[in-house]
């Protein structure tokens, strides 16, 4: 199975521990990862600018991964939702792929509107499978209790994801722990945005929406938090120290991307899986596992 | 064009998001209320309401929507997207809204800041040496720091 993995911007800068774990349990799980070194930004930071724009990058991406062949895999859930939505958009308009191809055309490139978008998570459940993943599985979590934050663009727009999950009830995640010996605590707000995209305009409103969330967790008994997109892991991991001066509250709540749970269950070490980058400390999490 | 009961509403303003959009489906909101219920950003910021400017727009509000700071919390998670019952796509309306402020000089300076960084390295950060060395660290791949090919198809875009 290979993919052309899609790191966008934020992660290559600023979530490494994600792109570590993730290429980590790829490799456990022989899943081939291309590097695209010529992709730009997805075009979703321009979206709320100029929309066109957005599109055209995104397109441009697209036609890369069509050039090679190859499905595109994502980390970043906003990655996944410009991506998708444009390759949704331009394999139904026929129009809208003529106008773009005249863009495209400015800089030599073209696109037929076969490229394939999926998230590095939904490439796990549907293409590797739960049982593979189960027997990669080479230490017992012992039921680890983990809260699970699905976040919004990984789910919806539902128009765009044909394959995708009911964004009420969504199951993935749910499942891919699971298959590693982890439990996932229920806590009431589990489709509550991370606030993420409001930063901007409000922090003060952005920060109180991760912590709608945090107060839910702290009280559900979990461990830790897990999540799949770089943006919602500022919030709740590099935000949580600013999210407890502000409200004067307190959580310690070690926020993990998802590959590095996966890894951890698969024996991978905490350096490889980037664990001492997240902020909120993780060892002793990963030595309560230990023990 | 339906009866709205208001004659602002048949206005070029309504006529230019609709266009944007590619529909005219805002003509069916009924006043549910249902996004503003669900909308994760209301919990906590009453100033909010997607219903709001649904109904601002409707009545042809164009200067008080376009400079309004409120277009800019929507955290574009789709929530009441994927609730309204009539169809209408909120989300994809507040992004056209907001593209109108844009060109119009009403969005904060972050947007503007980003849509440069874009347009002109392709990328929203450009990697620095510091970042290129803690990639090779860790054993990383290059990512390029700017992307001159998606920097020439942005050229004179605005």
């Amino acid at each position: 199975m290979k993919y052309a993995i899609f790191l966008g911007c934020t992660i290559p800068a600023r979530a490494r521990n994600y792109e570590m774990s993730a290429r980590a349990v790829a490799e456990r799980l022989e899943l081939e990862l291309v590097d695209i070194p010529d992709f730009s930004c997805c075009g979703f930071p321009m979206k709320s600018s100029n929309l066109l724009s957005a599109r055209l990058l995104a397109a441009r991406n697209l036609s890369l991964a069509e050039e090679q062949g190859l499905t595109i895999a994502t980390l970043c859930s906003s990655c996944n939702s410009m991506l998708a939505e444009e390759a949704h958009r331009l394999e139904h308009d026929e129009e809208a792929l003529k106008e773009t191809n005249t863009a495209l055309s400015k800089i030599g490139r073209k696109y037929t509107g076969t490229t394939k978008v999926k998230h590095f998570a939904r490439v796990l459940l549907d293409d590797v499978g739960l049982e593979r993943i189960e027997e990669a599985v080479t230490k017992d979590l012992g039921g680890l209790k983990v809260a699970i934050h699905y976040g919004c663009h990984y789910l919806k727009p539902t128009e765009i994801y044909p394959d995708g999950e009911n964004p009420d009830h969504p199951e993935s995640l749910d499942q891919l722990v699971r298959a590693v010996g982890v439990e996932p605590v229920p806590y009431g707000m589990e489709r509550n945005c991370c606030g993420g995209a409001v930063m901007a305009a409000n922090e003060n409103t952005a920060l109180a929406m991760a912590k709608q969330k945090l107060d839910h967790i702290k009280v559900s008994g979990a461990k830790a938090m897990t999540l799949v997109c770089p943006f919602c892991s500022v919030m709740y991991d590099s935000n949580q120290k600013s999210i407890e001066s502000t409200f004067d509250v307190e959580y310690r709540i070690p926020v993990l991307f998802l590959p590095q749970i996966l890894g951890l269950a698969m024996g991978i070490d905490r350096k490889t899986l980037g664990l001492n980058m997240n902020v909120v400390k993780t060892k002793e999490l990963t030595e309560e596992i230990s023990a | 064009m339906p009866d709205t009961g208001f004659e602002v509403a048949t206005g070029e303003f309504v006529n230019q998001v609709v266009q944007e959009l590619g529909g005219d489906r805002i003509y069916a909101c009924f006043e549910c209320g249902h996004c503003a219920s669900s909308c994760p950003v209301r919990r906590v910021d009453s100033r909010f309401s997607p219903r709001k400017i649904i109904h601002m727009i409707l009545l042809g509000m164009i200067e008080e929507v376009l400079q309004s700071d409120e277009i800019w919390l929507c955290s574009s998670c789709y929530t009441c997207q994927e609730v309204c019952p009539q169809g209408i796509k909120i989300t994809d309306l507040i992004t056209a809204i907001r593209n109108m402020a844009f060109k119009a000089g009403h969005a904060p300076q972050g947007v503007g800041l980003q849509e440069r960084r874009i347009s002109s390295g392709g990328r929203l950060y450009a990697l620095d040496d510091f970042d290129q060395k803690k990639r090779q660290k860790a054993n990383l791949p290059l990512v390029l720091s700017t992307i001159d090919e998606a920097v020439k198809l942005l050229e004179g875009r605005k």
